[in-house]
């Protein structure tokens, strides 16, 4: 259990069975009334945030989190399926990826967060390499590096990269963002 | 944004405004201990300890007893000291500024503070305003001030001072009310519930509720003032219900200040006294999200010992 003194940004707890972080903290006082704490937390399992007020003598649980590396196996309509080291199956909806599905490859390392056994969460590796398929050629002489233009991925996904790279390049990708990085081969 | 002054610059010119405005005045600048063997009894106040003794959480019963001793206008900036108080606008060690005068009620206490606060602002910025927390505060046109009931009944759908529910009156205050109040000048919330009344003397004429004010400027609390309880006997009777309180919460009794209440009791002048937070002050005058931005080292004292 969590009391009043354990309480900070980045804690995890767990409320009504439901795990949060808490994303903001504030220790409040009215007058002369009593100690009071506003904390804003996010739904781990929704990705929703809520503001919850709480008096100096909460108790709050710790909720059961385990994070684990699983490799992914193959997606069956919206559900993806990963496996670990003793081909143990486990299977979250592709929705919790959003549009990063894109960046997820067949046998690639991804760590998933447990919430009492259940998955619940997909974290993919900082950085991915894909191929460019598709993108307009940058006009001829210009090397400026803060122009961008778009370019496709496998996978539907489009991303905007700086004019001098072509289409079959392999580039670096920032899954935390979505963003390019940098070009790792050249065609 | 315009460069400003550095905030050690500012907050510097807070403290000598304050001081010259309270001697220009005829106030006595006053020091009174700051380590103490018997804090005021407040249900929901912690006071450091110092040996055998405490550090002091506000100057308040010694200011009370020069005033019994016939002082009439008294002031005293300086560090007070609140056990477990962190947070934004809280630090366990910060600065108060607190001044009485005798025969005068909370009414008179408020138009000094708007004197006070529109001279400070003058002459550390040189303007009548300032920006805080992304809005303009204009600090001289007329304040907003509402009563507690009027504030209840409008933000939070119920009246305290009809029927008082100590959790709930804390709670809707911080969720309701105070997220309501106007954010562009100060604004004053003003008779209290008797049971929030804490050294305050009741209304004549409304024993419902107590003369005391707060003020906030920028949403945030910034003074707290009283009409002062002169009342020996019934000072002792609301130092005992607090002492009752911490003990049923499993807290630290603090002994009554026996010195006190016989001042009180050889006869305190009808007094007014404010408190305010001198720190918050700067912050507002600096446009600063935390208290650690106004006071030097601030950060390193917390996380060294804690609160």
């Amino acid at each position: 259990m969590y009391s009043a003194s354990d309480l900070r940004r980045g804690l995890r707890v767990e409320v009504e069975g439901v795990p949060f972080t808490i994303t903001d903290f504030t220790f409040v006082k009215p007058g002369k009334g009593r100690g009071m704490y506003t904390c804003k937390m996010k739904n781990l399992l929704t990705g929703s945030s809520i503001i919850r007020v709480y008096r100096d003598n909460v108790s709050l649980g710790e909720p059961k989190l385990e994070e684990k590396h699983l490799r992914f196996s193959y997606a069956e309509g919206d559900t993806l399926v990963f496996v670990d080291d003793h081909y143990e199956q486990s299977s979250l909806p592709s929705s919790v990826l959003g549009d990063l599905r894109a960046f997820l490859v067949e046998d690639m390392e991804v760590s998933i967060l447990f919430h009492n056994d259940r998955p619940i969460d997909v974290t993919l590796p900082t950085f991915v390499e894909k191929e460019i398929i598709h993108t307009e050629p940058g006009a001829r002489g210009n090397t400026a590096t803060n122009v961008l233009k778009p370019a496709q991925i496998p996978g539907g996904y489009e991303i905007r990269v700086p004019l001098f790279v072509n289409q079959g390049d392999i580039v670096r990708i920032d899954t935390r963002t979505g963003e390019y990085v940098d070009r790792v081969t050249k065609k | 944004m315009t460069p400003s002054q550095p905030v050690w610059r500012v907050r510097s010119k807070v403290l000598q405004a304050i001081r010259r405005f309270f001697v220009e005045r005829d106030f006595i600048d006053v020091e009174t201990p700051v380590r103490l063997p018997a804090p005021a009894l407040e249900t929901y106040i912690d006071a450091v300890p110092s040996g055998t003794q405490f550090l002091r959480t506000s100057p308040e019963l010694h200011m009370k007893r020069l005033l019994a001793e016939g002082h009439e206008r008294l002031f005293q900036m300086g560090p007070c000291f609140r056990s477990g108080e962190t947070g934004k606008f809280h630090n366990p060690e910060f600065t108060m500024l607190e001044w009485y005068r005798a025969k005068a009620g909370y009414l008179d206490m408020l138009v000094d503070a708007k004197v006070l606060l529109a001279f400070v602002t003058r002459e550390v910025l040189g303007k009548t305003g300032f920006d805080f927390g992304g809005g303009r505060v204009e600090m001289m046109p007329v304040w907003d001030c509402l009563t507690v009931e009027e504030a209840f009944v409008q933000f939070a759908g119920w009246n305290p001072v009809a029927a008082f529910d100590p959790d709930r009156f804390d709670v809707d205050l911080v969720e309701k009310v105070e997220p309501c109040l106007p954010h562009d000048r100060p604004t004053v919330l003003k008779d209290y519930p008797a049971a929030a009344a804490a050294l305050a003397r009741l209304k004549p004429g409304n024993p419902a509720v107590a003369e005391r004010w707060e003020l906030y400027i920028g949403g945030m609390e910034i003074a707290n003032a009283f009409s002062e309880l002169t009342d020996a006997v019934e000072q002792r009777k609301r130092f005992e219900e607090c002492a009752a309180q911490r003990r049923a919460a499993g807290k630290e009794v603090y002994p009554q200040d026996e010195a006190f209440l016989a001042a009180l009791a050889k006869g305190m002048p009808e007094s007014g006294g404010v408190a305010l937070g001198v720190d918050r002050l700067v912050m507002l005058l600096t446009d600063s999200t935390s208290i650690e931005q106004v006071r030097p080292f601030c950060r390193e004292q917390t996380a060294g010992v804690g609160g």
